[in-house]
């Protein structure tokens, strides 16, 4: 009898080792839960569903943060996975990993695999390449910022809702008015630094960092404390003082005051769309995110945020094929179509926008789009091509820091500016060099 | 005359003491080592190269001011951690000591916070005290004050110990009660019937009979305070608004696990180590002697 079911045991260990071997398995470690988690669960479902000679394992890590620790963790240990998903401001950590990670362009050439760069959209895709232009991550999860607009909030102060925000100069005025109808949370933000100071540099066409952002050499410098910056922190810090601007916190805190209806305008990412869509009881709208009118050259174009996925140095050919054909399957027309209507997160190839449009996709959610044409109308600058910025969470938590010591009426914009530059470089120099 | 009791031969207190030395040396000498040979180096996060920069880790450190602020926020908030969560426990337990019926409920009650995680703990109080939606927030705005932890320093350093003092009560008030307890009613009894008064019989005898028990609490509650509050400001404020609640422990966390900066944050953990050794000795060299047992 024990025999009996130890042979039964054993027969069905080696019926599954078999058909495991059959396949090859490809790891995949994410940072999405909830609704984007199911969402990247139902893609490999159907890429594991679409061919017998490899199975994705995809699981949870924690947030990004966590994700990328788990990913260095399990790297040191030698145990890491094929494709570990990285937000944008790790990019700096993982490229100077040379001997960690496998460019995804050598992925994809070393598999023969038939791939163009061309189809990605500049925007997204620069983010991600090297300076001679190059993929080394697949553009995963991207979005943009851009102003969210509480159309009944207006109403209610008596401004017309389709009042133009195209410019500060005319955000200003609607702030003036609505504050003097009395609301008392006219604009809010979140991922201040994000927006109001990487993306501001970009969507005016000036310089974040020296080096071309950094894309050129890890021995850039920071560059945020220039004439358009300091002048846009100091509008901002004027009107906290005047409680036109309500601080909410470093993080999205903010957009729990505008989806409750509190504020009438908010600046935050477009992927913000299925959070809102969901909880808002009043009439919204995208509109793009506005500029400084006189600015030259603006409004360029506004850079990512979000994740790309990076695959791991040390795994077999075997299973680096099967790698290429997954992102292969992920930058496909129609997957990255419906991901996008899904999630509000950008499409990384045109076909994918183009697709959704004939779908007529934006003509039944007005506004989706806005975030996409406002990433592609103009060819990207070394401005305006993304960041690249080594310790650059750091780097961010000490500008959140200077920031809030401006709304509090501590600093002016151009000293809260200087010191960030002073102490973001000192952080730029130890990341030089440990990257050496 | 003192007792003592002694072991024939070395091997049998030896082997007595093993689990208890292998254990300290596994979990507290390995790792404490490897902190202080990584902080002589700027590694890179996958481990693949390390720099020699012998103490240029600790220059880098102490040259920077805000680093050096830390080191006073830090003592603002362990003090005032300390004294709040054993100010409160002592306070409860002398209550609770005097109950005569329900007590055993009271004591559960009182208890109950510990087994909250700090980070939980953390979540909760935010959520009371969220500047739109908190409930305390909305109470205090009835009352005229406009509550704004998110820029208001000192705001937001009043919650973090809050939020951190919160549990460590019903572990100090454990201690304390039990200490309490243990105090021989008939000394009490016989200062009563002399004529002290509750003051008076609690400043001269109840305290004093207490002290072991303090100063236990006093030595544990600044190394809690040191060591383990990061969940609860990494949950409430993540060290702002600007650097207000930036304490010693959370920017080791912060650089290390969020930065990947490991030699920074290996040199801050031996700075913090340091601090607390010599914290510890001041303690037991200076107010040990205070102790009656």
């Amino acid at each position: 009898m024990r025999l009996q079911t130890s042979l039964l045991a054993f027969a069905a260990v080696a019926a599954t080792a078999g058909s495991a071997a059959a396949q090859t398995e490809i790891e995949f470690w994410h940072a999405f839960t909830g609704r984007l988690g199911e969402l990247v669960a139902e893609q490999v479902e159907t890429f594991n569903a679409s061919q017998s000679d490899y199975v994705v394992v995809a699981s949870h890590k924690g947030n990004y943060s966590e994700t990328l620790n788990a990913g260095i963790a399990a790297f040191r240990a030698g145990e890491q996975p094929d494709i570990l998903m990285v937000f944008e401001v790790g990019t700096a950590t993982m490229m100077a990993a040379k001997g960690a990670i496998k460019p995804v362009f050598e992925v994809m050439a070393d598999a023969g695999a038939d791939f163009d760069q061309d189809a990605f959209i500049g925007s997204v895709k620069g983010y991600y390449t090297s300076s001679d232009g190059q993929m080394l991550s697949l553009p995963f999860n991207s979005s943009t910022p851009v102003l969210w607009v509480n159309r009944t909030a207006l109403e209610a102060a008596g401004i017309d809702p389709d009042t133009d925000l195209s410019t500060w100069q005319k955000v200003g005025e609607t702030l003036d008015a609505l504050k003097a109808a009395g609301s008392e949370c006219p604009l809010t933000t979140a991922w201040q630094s994000w927006i109001h100071l990487e993306n501001l540099s970009a969507y005016h066409n000036v310089p974040f960092a020296t080096k071309d952002n950094g894309f050129s050499g890890t021995d850039t410098e920071l560059a945020l404390n220039g004439p358009v910056q300091v002048q846009h922190i100091a509008q901002m810090g004027e009107w906290a003082k005047d409680g036109k601007f309500i601080y909410a916190g470093r993080r999205n805190e903010g957009g729990a005051n505008f989806r409750a209806g509190e504020c009438a305008l908010f600046t935050e990412s477009s992927a913000g769309y299925a959070g809102i869509k969901a909880e808002a009881e009043f009439d919204f709208e995208v509109r793009p995110l506005p500029y400084w009118e006189g600015v030259e050259g603006a409004p360029q174009n506004t850079i990512i945020g979000g994740a790309s996925l990076w695959v791991m140095e040390g795994q077999s050919d075997e299973e680096y094929k099967g790698v290429a054909e997954f992102l292969k399957f992920l930058s496909s027309v129609d997957i990255q179509a419906k991901w996008h209507q899904d999630t509000g997160y950008l499409p990384i190839t045109t076909a994918a926008g183009e697709k959704t449009k004939e779908m007529g996709f934006y003509d039944e959610n007005p506004g989706t789009d806005v975030a996409v044409i406002q990433m592609t109308a103009k060819e990207p600058t070394a401005n305006s091509k993304g960041l690249r910025l080594g310790s650059f969470d750091q780097i961010r938590t000490l500008i959140d820091e200077e920031l809030e010591g401006v709304w509090a009426g501590d600093k002016t914009a151009q000293e809260a500016l200087d010191s960030a530059v002073e102490r973001g470089n000192v952080l730029l120099r130890r990341f030089e060099q440990s990257a050496q | 005359m003192e007792k003592r009791v002694t072991f024939k031969g070395i091997w049998l207190p030896l082997l007595l003491v093993l689990p208890q030395m292998l254990i300290t040396a596994v979990f507290f000498f390995y790792p404490a080592g490897q902190a202080v040979w990584q902080s002589l180096f700027i590694p890179d996060p996958f481990g693949l190269s390390m720099q020699w920069v012998g103490l240029g880790n600790f220059e880098y450190l102490l040259s920077d001011p805000y680093y050096r602020a830390s080191f006073a926020t830090t003592a603002v908030f362990s003090i005032l951690v300390t004294v709040v969560s054993m100010g409160v426990a002592l306070y409860l337990a002398v209550l609770a000591d005097r109950l005569i019926k329900g007590s055993g409920t009271y004591r559960t009650l009182l208890i109950w916070p510990y087994a909250v995680a700090p980070a939980v703990a953390g979540v909760l109080w935010l959520f009371m005290f969220n500047t739109r939606v908190g409930v305390v927030t909305w109470y205090l705005g009835q009352l005229g004050y406009d509550w704004n932890h998110v820029l208001n320093e000192g705001e937001a350093m009043g919650l973090v110990v809050v939020a951190s003092s919160w549990g460590r009560v019903s572990y100090n008030f454990l201690f304390f009660l039990a200490g309490l307890q243990a105090i021989p009613k008939s000394v009490i009894e016989a200062a009563a019937i002399d004529g002290a008064r509750f003051w008076m019989r609690f400043r001269t005898i109840v305290f004093p009979l207490l002290s072991p028990t303090t100063f236990f609490l006093l030595v544990v509650n600044i190394v809690y305070a040191f060591f383990e509050t990061f969940g609860v400001i990494h949950t409430i404020t993540s060290g702002g608004p600007q650097q207000a609640t930036t304490i010693l422990v959370y920017k080791v966390y912060a650089d290390g696990f969020v930065g990947q900066d490991l030699g920074s944050s290996a040199a801050q953990s031996v700075i913090l180590l340091l601090i607390v050794s010599v914290l510890t000795i001041v303690q037991f060299k200076f107010i040990e002697r205070r102790v009656h047992y």
